[in-house]
């Protein structure tokens, strides 16, 4: 299918044209093209510096919205599990860091327990689908890096603040990307709180995630519609020429002859995002294929075959809790306080009904290994201290908080509980 | 609504979403404001702007043009040889080299071995050794393909490219 001759560029005044006219399209830029203060904008589009000449023929608003169109889809995903994997850290219960972030989260609730492999998911698919996305977002930055040397800089009050968002969006995804790598392969360069930043750059970033979709969207879809996917898909590299120029200042006035065809370049950024996800997905898809992930720490699984002590990763050695051995001797005690508290030493919890599960082992490094565990359950200890069930506990909540008193102790089903959580 | 055009030049779409990112971000600064690690947060997010358009997008760059520079002659004894454009076979083994350096930077540089050593008993040694036959493999693979097609491109042509 043959693109459209005419790819209707904006008809009204838009930024776009200003640009264009700086660069020679037109010739006697119009008071219009500036806004508010103009003599200020105009003053400093007349101090053109020595800027760089764009070459690619491939860059274009075309493949600029395609890029980006890619990135909406994936990146909120990985937005969501980030927020999730704060709340699954229990902030109501002060289990997360940072610990006091205001409204600048998600709306408090249980972590459910089952299915066990949730937190798994959603840490598999933060960490993975982040590092998968880099060079996706190489990529788009590859793609608009011509509007960051753009002149006139700044055209109107609206210009200005927009391109302090695209401040914040570029250095909030490269500082997310650089302090979530770097963590992932404990190296802690950079010397503040991993969690603190991280959470604190994911905040920055969605703000101006959302400003930059609600300035760009229209432009994306338009620019993604100026030429067909499928026909870019079958263009060799004689037939592959520079798109037309919609005054962005994305597309080379003086193109180089093309290297690569659309299609390849879209090829390479895929083949990049499954190079990345090949090399680093082991991590977290099972053991089986651990070994895929032969660059990162956590690639690594079994004791001596590869160098560690265990037949699966662990986030703590023994040597690193820094337990002294004597503590966990023969003066070991576990203590249970409830209304009926206990103290029971080693020979008395492992006399107790051991209870054996298949259960992931999870970390927020997005590293995970399914293993057998064995032990006391939780809630049998729990009993043992006279803490009341799960279910009860939350009818106690129910009742203290906003049940009337005239119903004390009526036994309530699970459901009808659900709304004192 | 024209005044608001008029003095901040777009729409009340546009200032709506400034103003959420702004909101957004002051909230997100006022977390760490009293952290007393905040200005090398503030350090990190300028560096990571400054070093990714300043210096690795002018390398690669650089890189890239030396690459595509070289290839353009249009000499009689080039274009005598079956055409199999060289630059991607180069380029696409360097990008991958390049991409996977920066990701896995710290295993490689051995930049995290004491913790590595403390959180997870292993010994972080073999992941520069592994780095670099993923690129030789890089390398091989790309260079393998090249071959190929440019045999393939002269099998095709010989009948007729030979004479000149």
């Amino acid at each position: 299918m043959d693109r459209p001759i005419d790819p209707a560029p904006p008809p009204s005044p838009s930024p776009a044209n200003g640009r264009a006219a700086v660069q020679g399209v037109k010739q006697s830029p119009d008071a219009e093209e500036f806004g508010f203060p103009a003599p200020l904008w105009r003053a400093i589009a007349a101090r053109r510096p020595p800027l760089p000449r764009w070459r690619s023929p491939l860059r274009g608003p075309w493949l600029t919205s395609v890029l980006g169109l890619a990135l909406l889809a994936g990146l909120p995903i990985v937005i969501v599990t980030g927020l999730l994997s704060y709340m699954a850290y229990g902030p109501q219960l002060g289990g997360s860091i940072p610990g006091d972030v205001g409204w600048l989260r998600l709306p408090p609730f249980e972590w459910p327990t089952r299915p066990s492999w949730l937190f798994r998911l959603n840490q598999g698919l933060h960490v993975g689908l982040g590092l998968v996305l880099i060079p996706l977002v190489l990529a788009k930055l590859w793609s608009v890096i011509p509007q960051l040397f753009a002149w006139p800089p700044v055209r109107s009050i609206s210009h200005a603040l927009e391109r302090v968002t695209l401040l914040l969006l570029v250095g909030s995804i490269l500082f997310e990307i650089v302090t979530g790598v770097l963590n992932i392969q404990y190296d802690y360069a950079f010397g503040f709180s991993f969690y603190a930043a991280h959470y604190v750059g994911a905040w920055v970033f969605i703000g101006a995630f959302i400003a930059h979709v609600v300035v760009m969207l229209p432009r994306a879809l338009r620019g993604a519609r100026s030429r067909s996917l499928r026909a870019e898909l079958r263009t060799p590299l004689a037939q592959t020429e520079p798109e037309e120029d919609d005054g962005s200042g994305l597309v080379a006035q003086d193109p180089a002859p093309p290297t690569m065809t659309r299609r390849g370049a879209l090829a390479v950024v895929g083949g990049g995002m499954v190079l990345v996800g090949g090399l680093t997905l082991g991590q977290t898809l099972g053991d089986g294929v651990r070994g895929t992930a032969f660059l990162l720490p956590r690639g690594r699984t079994t004791a001596e075959a590869d160098g560690g002590p265990n037949d699966f990763p662990v986030n703590k050695t023994f040597a690193a809790s820094r337990i002294a051995p004597a503590d966990v001797g023969e003066s070991w005690r576990l203590e249970l306080v409830g209304d009926g508290s206990q103290t029971l030493d080693l020979a008395a919890l492992a006399a107790l009904g051991q209870h054996t599960a298949r259960l992931p082992l999870a970390c927020v490094e997005g590293w995970s290994t399914v293993q057998d565990w064995t032990g006391v359950p939780l809630r049998e200890l729990a009993a043992l201290a006279g803490v009341p069930s799960r279910r009860r506990r939350w009818c106690a909540r129910w009742k203290k908080g906003r049940r009337p008193r005239s119903t004390p102790g009526r036994s309530s089903t699970r459901t009808r509980c659900w709304p004192c959580r | 609504m024209r005044i608001l055009h008029r003095f901040y030049g777009a729409g009340a779409g546009h200032l709506l979403g400034i103003v959420v990112c702004l909101v957004l971000a002051v909230g997100a600064v006022a977390i760490v404001v009293d952290d007393p690690a905040w200005p090398r947060m503030l350090v990190w997010f300028l560096a990571a702007v400054a070093l990714h358009d300043f210096v690795l997008f002018p390398l690669y760059a650089a890189g890239d043009r030396l690459l595509t520079g070289r290839k353009t002659r249009t000499t009689a004894a080039a274009r005598r040889r079956p055409r199999v454009p060289v630059v991607n076979h180069v380029r696409l083994p360097l990008l991958g080299a390049g991409l996977t350096f920066l990701l896995f930077l710290p295993g490689i540089l051995g930049r995290n071995e004491p913790t590595l050593r403390s959180l997870s008993g292993l010994d972080p040694g073999p992941v520069a050794g592994r780095w670099l036959l993923l690129v030789a493999t890089m390398v091989a693979v790309s260079a393998l393909v090249y071959l190929v097609r440019v045999l393939r491109a002269r099998s095709v042509s010989t009948p007729a490219g030979d004479g000149g």
